[in-house]
């Protein structure tokens, strides 16, 4: 009978000042996908949004892990991530506005967010496709001989794409400093994860890629945090990837704008009865780590930065009609 | 060596491949059976790169398109410069999602930030009883995806000219090998010099007809032309060697001359390369046209497996012939121009 490799066991715990950082980001994701959710309600931006919201605490305790240069390959449903890596809000809006100011020039848009310097290198919009691309760059580094670690982030229902399979397989056969970071949401889409998953814990799956694999509660900051540092510590040192997948639940439907019809409601209203935001909010205030004066403080200055940049986005210049043909390659076509 | 005799294609782009890698160590090659273990290639166009250049640098990969082509790309973002074999044209298939969806598209969804110079290399073609999924041109699939240049050389010389540009590129290049060619040779300089990618080549000069070929259909009209010869017909040949981006300026400045063209192809003729040729060349050369641009390409049916039926998929030296006279009112009778 295989036997699964287990994660768990060398994790380090995350400190005071690690917590409040999380925290941080947390709230700005939370923030920030609110701000999203008003602009395109009120029709003030036209773009598809994929909410990230209730997933907050998976990239923020992730990145809490990570250095400038590691790297990110994220998918449509991504902001949290961007922003957790550190993506400036600024230029991030812009994008996602479509305007010349943003990360791309606007010619990517929210699905397709690039931002090397902050080490987001990669967004996909289709299913299962960060995967093959990390392992590539995760390559990269292995042959340079640095330190440096890749995180593929994807959902539930992306483990049942042949990418999953293929990206695992190679990255452990070539031993690549990748970790798998599955944000299981507990829906593909519309479909219940039960309904088109064969296995209860996708983390199961990386018994037949011979890597760790651990299922951890995606909406406990600690339990992320450990996973996760277990993992780049492995990938840093060379050991190979790892499988993270990281139960949580999310609050607004596949895209924003749908109606949710196909999901259970009683599921849906005791997650978010559980929304891993103000829990961890007053967590850090009952054990001391920070209090309701600071927290405020720090949520104040992230509406703040996030106002700002809607503003930026909104009053920026869309693209001049000649990126419409430049950057097909690198020298301009005809 | 300074007396070596002629070489093949394959021996063409191998020595290509280690020329950029020994003076470049950020070349890496990659895909299945690549490495000297697995025999080098299944053909032996990497032969002893791995010996030469180590496991690290040229490494063999599981069956999965997808994950070589992820692997690819992901590198070549980081800054390395991947040769990366999918074996064969159809097994691009399994890997289409890299190829147009990411290797094709980063650079212009980025905002020029991240770069994927990369090359696919492939070899294909009917003609050697490999049937239906082992044998397609699919070369207009990709002319018709910005972000992806595509080359197809005709011979050795061009074969390791095109792939030294091919890797020097700062873009995915396409590289397509012609599988009934591979063993075709000629004299190629020792030192290869880069081809530019995207210039066509003009063979032969002449007056009455331009024939436009690539890849091994253009060893066919090079056929055709000495056939023609014989009846006194005076035929311009180009060779494209690039698909995409092609090399407009030459073929219109040689139709513009001859007045009239033929574009013969391996790939069908449905939607096939020779009709975006054939499409410019009304566009721009209305009332200089002297009569119909004739296109030849495979019937609309997929490769057959059977020798019955397998020449005749593939264009012949005949039909290139009888496609010239028929653009200058020579033909002796009317001509089957295929079943399409």
């Amino acid at each position: 009978m295989a036997t699964q490799i287990k994660a768990g066991t060398n994790a380090a715990t995350a400190d005071a000042a690690t917590q409040l950082d999380i925290y941080r980001r947390m709230s700005l994701i939370q923030q920030n996908d609110e701000a999203a959710r008003k602009v395109v309600r009120s029709g003030r931006l036209m773009m598809p949004y994929y909410s990230p919201r209730g997933q907050e605490c998976i990239p923020s305790a992730v990145s809490a892990n990570l250095n400038d240069d590691d790297q990110i390959c994220t998918i449509y449903r991504g902001t949290h991530d961007m922003l957790a890596k550190g993506v400036p809000l600024d230029v991030l809006w812009a994008e996602m506005a479509g305007k010349v100011t943003g990360t791309c020039k606007g010619k990517g848009g929210p699905m397709h967010i690039t931002h090397p310097a902050s080490g987001a290198i990669l967004t996909t919009g289709i299913v299962g496709s960060s995967m093959p691309i990390a392992n590539g760059l995760a390559w990269a580094h292995k042959l340079d001989g640095s330190r440096r670690v890749v995180i593929a982030y994807f959902g539930d229902g992306a483990s049942n794409i042949g990418a999953f399979h293929e990206s695992l397989n190679l990255a452990s056969v070539w031993k690549l400093p990748v970790i798998f970071v599955c944000q299981n949401n507990r829906y593909a889409e519309h479909t219940k994860y039960e309904a088109a998953t064969a296995v209860d814990q996708i983390s199961k799956r990386a018994i037949s890629y011979t890597m760790p694999g651990v299922t951890v509660d995606g909406n406990d900051p600690l339990a992320v945090y450990a996973a996760a540092n277990e993992a780049v510590t492995r990938a840093r040192d060379g050991e190979g990837p790892t499988l993270i997948e990281a139960v949580t639940f999310r609050f607004f439907g596949h895209v924003f704008g749908d109606d949710d019809a196909y999901m259970d409601k009683a599921e849906k209203a005791a997650a978010m009865d559980k929304d891993p935001v103000p829990l961890f909010r007053a967590k850090l205030i009952a054990e001391g780590i920070a209090t309701e004066e600071q927290l405020a403080e720090i949520e104040a200055k992230l509406a703040v930065d996030i106002e700002s940049a809607v503003q930026f986005a909104l009053s920026s210049d869309m693209p001049p009609p000649e990126e419409l043909t430049r950057d097909v390659f690198a020298e301009e076509i005809a | 060596m300074a007396n070596r005799s002629k070489i093949t294609i394959i021996q063409a782009i191998n020595e290509a491949i280690a020329q950029a890698m020994a003076a470049d160590d950020k070349i890496l090659v990659l895909g299945e059976d690549v490495a000297d273990r697995e025999g080098g290639g299944v053909v032996g166009v990497t032969r002893g790169l791995s010996t030469r250049f180590g496991d690290d640098r040229v490494r063999s990969t599981p069956i999965a398109e997808q994950a070589i082509m992820g692997a690819a790309i992901g590198a070549a973002i980081n800054g390395y410069k991947p040769v990366a074999e999918i074996m064969l044209m159809n097994f691009t298939t399994v890997a289409m999602d890299m190829i147009v969806n990411h290797a094709a598209k980063l650079r212009y969804m980025s905002g020029g930030q991240t770069t994927v110079p990369i090359v696919i290399r492939m070899m294909t073609g009917a003609g050697i009883a490999s049937g239906g999924q082992h044998s397609d041109f699919l070369e207009a699939w990709f002319a018709h995806t910005a972000g992806i240049k595509v080359v197809a050389p005709t011979n050795a010389a061009d074969a390791k000219g095109l792939m030294l540009s091919a890797i020097a590129d700062p873009d995915p290049v396409m590289f397509i090998e012609c599988s009934r060619a591979y063993g075709n040779s000629c004299e190629v300089p020792e030192v290869g010099e880069p081809i530019p990618i995207g210039k066509a080549s003009v063979v032969q000069e002449g007056t009455d007809v331009t024939i436009v070929s690539y890849s091994e259909i253009f060893q066919r009209a090079i056929a055709a032309a000495k056939e023609l010869e014989k009846d006194g017909v005076s035929v311009e040949l180009i060779d494209l060697r690039t698909i995409a981006p092609w090399d407009r300026e030459t073929v219109i400045a040689s139709v513009r001359k001859t007045g009239r063209a033929v574009i013969a192809h391996e790939a069908v003729r449905q939607f096939g390369v020779g009709a975006e040729i054939a499409a410019t060349l009304q566009e721009d050369l209305w009332g200089e046209l002297k009569a119909p641009v004739k296109r030849l390409g495979a019937p609309y049916t997929s490769v057959p497996f059977s020798q019955g039926l397998e020449p005749l998929f593939i264009v012949s030296v005949q039909q290139i012939v009888e496609a010239a006279r028929a653009t200058i009112g020579t033909a002796a009778a009317p001509v089957a121009m295929g079943i399409n």
